[in-house]
């Protein structure tokens, strides 16, 4: 028994070695060479300070920005160490009232009518409560307030969109989509920030 | 139906299968002793490793050495990951000065982990110090895997008479030769396309609008290759696969649901190489196959239903997006659920917890049957073959004949590990839901009331007992009893199966080959395929049918009726 032990012991330690101390530390090494910039977190600066990261919604709640989706993540959302989905099931009342009070909300924010239809992801919260992509439906839909607030044409603010759409992979893998972050950037880059 | 999911479904089939054959031959060469290509690097690590560890090279091991060797081994393993988890303040790369896990979360997520399961009590980033993540959970991720592929291999031999191997020598083949060489390239490409590797504090930024917001860091890439490669599916952060630091994109998405299913369907073909007859692991594979089909058909049927509650508030009509990110969406969120709970990843991309009664239920049945449609790296095949040897022995008694296979009889001593390892996971999903649906420390930690909320405690014993990982993650699991059930739950559904399984390599390994004559029962037919399928399909109806009517059907049911909970 003492025998097989000390086999153990040293497989694993070698095996340690090898897997969770080289492996990591070389992939960190070619990580930080040649693609620092998305193994650091695909960070956005403003004068040295970073700002965003394209990949994780933050919440922008101002009616010149588009919103993203609601979160789940931490308990105001959007927070960037504790990412989470809602877990609720279909049959969750929760669900129900918050999905309800949202559509509501989007409704008055975005001056549509009771009959009118709100987007689905507009509504629900995402898996990682970081999801920082909208549909075209929905950013559609807030483009006629964020250039009321801008004070600019709203065709302008579509063709930003059209503009910051992805396209899906190849052509097959994915669907169109847009990154919020990415938008709201666009935005200020093309009309300036809003001076509050 | 969208034909750009129907793309996606087909693409995905068709990458699987192509690169599934070439690994799969490489793979046989490999526990065949012939030369790879990477020999002249990684000959010289692995001899070092025997060498210095004693490790005799020539001699197959017997049952009793192989069990002993593999339990020590993971034991070790448990000890040490318990070790570093439960003191890991005191560890160097902690810069978010983490505490040490409790001796209960420390204990499950040990088990967890060497049992592939990669459960998780915790959420990464608020709970895992970077050596915890990199060195501790990650070390486990390779060679709970590794322990996987050693198992099937040894029962590959067993089954075509060879002597089962030495669990040493199979496990760190697999780790340096198949896992770590994949790992490396799949890394490169993952930190490409956005998924962080780095070792810095957490980024605090100021937000666009002037808010501020921490962004959780890490040495993500090279964890997250190796959780989809090695099936165990263990998140670095709490959002698994849906963050998008872990999986930024639909290409990764793509590369992430493939990785999944690659190691086991290549087992198949290696074991067709094995079995000296290529139709035998074609048999398997189309039992599978068509299992999957069915699976991964009503899970995205029903979630391409969308929730009728919502559109009556006014939410356009359309499958439900709560738990999905908006760039996996329908199809990609439906294939990850399906292929992540068939294999025993257990990774998501989008949250169980909220999908429609139905899929939820398809997720839990493809648990509760054993991980068997494609399954676990190693464990899906051992597993199946569960099913095969019973589905030859039935057809055996069936005929009138002597239960066959692959030319070996099937006798008492088989049939009894066979029905061991059927038995005891599927008692302990039962069994320690029953019990916790019966005290307040099991119905605690709720966040769904009615019939979901029982799925949230029948989906963790499941996926603990099937070593998925994945779960209904509403449940708040890091508690004292769920910890230790789990856990439990876990080693059993583990051990339980492996020890079993060896015992037939084993034994099969020594017994008398006969050569088939014109009236045997072929193994390698459509009919032995559709007739594995049944068994797998009829014997985990039997068994959790009734469980599945108090959960997923009646939540169906009553959502139906427009009830709440």
């Amino acid at each position: 028994m003492f025998k097989e032990i000390k086999k153990s012991v040293i497989l694993f330690s070698g095996l340690t070695l090898i897997c969770a101390l080289v492996y990591p530390l070389a992939m960190y090494a070619i990580g930080n060479s040649v693609f620092a910039d998305q193994a650091k977190g695909s960070l956005v600066y403003e004068e040295e300070n970073p700002v965003a990261s394209t990949l994780i919604a933050q919440n922008f709640t101002q009616p010149y920005y588009f919103h993203p989706r609601p979160s789940a993540a931490g308990e105001d959302g959007y927070d960037g160490t504790s990412s989470s989905g809602s877990n609720l099931g279909y049959t969750s009342q929760k669900l129900h009232d918050a999905v309800k009070e949202r559509v509501e909300a989007y409704r008055t924010e975005n001056g549509l009518s009771t009959s009118q239809k709100v987007p689905m992801d507009a509504v629900t919260t995402s898996g990682s409560g970081l999801d920082p992509h909208i549909s075209i439906a929905n950013a559609t839909i807030q483009a006629k307030r964020v250039a009321e607030v801008r004070g600019i044409e709203e065709n302008k603010v579509i063709d930003v969109i059209r503009k910051s759409t992805q396209q899906p992979y190849f052509g097959i893998i994915g669907k169109e989509k847009i990154n919020v972050v990415n938008l709201n950037l666009t935005l200020d880059r093309e009309f300036g920030k809003v001076k509050i | 139906m969208e034909v750009f999911d129907m793309v996606l479904f087909a693409l995905f089939a068709f990458t699987v299968v192509v690169f599934g054959f070439f690994i799969g031959n490489y793979v046989y060469k490999i526990f065949d002793g012939k030369k790879t290509f990477l020999d002249p690097v990684i000959a010289p690590i692995e001899n070092a490793l025997f060498r210095i560890s004693r490790i005799n090279v020539e001699k197959s091991q017997s049952f009793k050495e192989y069990t002993i060797s593999l339990m020590v081994f993971n034991l070790f393993g448990i000890f040490i990951l318990f070790f570093i988890l439960f003191f890991q303040s005191a560890i160097w790369l902690n810069p978010q000065n983490f505490s040490n896990l409790s001796w209960h979360l420390a204990l499950n997520t040990a088990v967890s982990f060497v049992t592939n399961t990669n459960w998780q009590s915790y959420s990464g980033e608020s709970t895992m110090s970077y050596f915890s993540q990199m060195v501790g959970l990650g070390v486990q991720n390779f060679l709970s895997a590794a322990t996987g592929v050693a198992v099937a291999v040894a029962l590959m031999r067993g089954l075509t008479g060879r002597g089962i191997g030495n669990f040493y020598i199979d496990m760190t083949k697999t780790t340096l030769r198949i896992l770590l060489p994949i790992a490396f390239i799949y890394a490169i490409f993952l930190i490409s396309q956005g998924v962080i590797q780095n070792l810095s504090p957490y980024v605090d930024i100021t937000t666009i609008e002037g808010a501020t917001q921490t962004l959780a860091m890490g040495p993500v890439a090279s964890q997250e290759a190796i959780k989809m490669l090695g099936t165990n599916g263990g998140g670095f952060f709490n959002a698994n696969s849906a963050h998008p630091f872990e999986n930024p994109n639909e290409l990764t998405n793509f590369i992430q649901i493939f990785s999944i299913f690659l190691i086991p369907v290549a087992l198949l073909f290696a074991y067709g190489k094995f079995a000296g007859n290529r139709r035998e692991g074609i048999a398997i594979f189309g039992a599978m196959a068509l299992l999957f089909a069915l699976t991964l058909g009503s899970t995205y049927y029903a979630e391409s239903q969308g929730n009728a509650m919502l559109s009556e508030l006014g939410v356009e009509e359309g499958p439900s997006m709560e738990g999905k990110e908006v760039r996996f969406a329908l199809g990609a969120s439906s294939l990850f659920a399906t292929v992540t709970t068939a294999a025993s990843c257990g990774a998501v991309n989008s949250m169980h917890d909220s999908f429609s009664p139905l899929a939820g239920g398809v997720l839990m049945l493809q648990m509760m049957v054993g991980e068997v449609i494609f399954g676990g790296v190693g464990a899906g095949f051992y597993g199946m073959m569960i099913y095969a040897l019973l589905s030859m022995f039935m057809i055996g008694l069936m005929v009138g004949k002597t239960p066959m296979y692959l030319g070996k009889k099937i006798e008492a001593y088989e049939i009894k590990a066979v029905i061991i390892a059927l038995l005891l996971p599927s008692a302990a999903i039962l069994g320690f839901s029953a019990y916790a649906v019966n005290c307040a420390e099991g119905l605690a930690g709720l966040n769904n009331a009615g019939p979901h909320g029982l799925s949230e405690i029948l989906y963790a014993y499941t996926s603990a007992a099937a070593n998925n990982g994945s779960a209904f993650a509403g449940l708040t699991a890091n508690t004292p009893f769920y910890n230790v059930t789990l856990a439990i739950a876990m080693f059993i559904g583990r051990f339980g199966v492996i020890i079993p399984m060896i015992a037939i390599a084993a034994s099969m390994s020594n017994k008398k080959t006969y050569a088939l004559s014109s009236g045997s029962v072929k193994s390698d037919n459509t009919t032995f395929t559709v007739f594995l399928a049944c068994t797998v399909l009829i014997l985990g109806a039997l068994t959790f049918l009734p469980a599945l009517t108090f959960t997923a059907i009646a939540e169906h049911v009553l959502m139906l009726s427009g009830k709440l909970f």
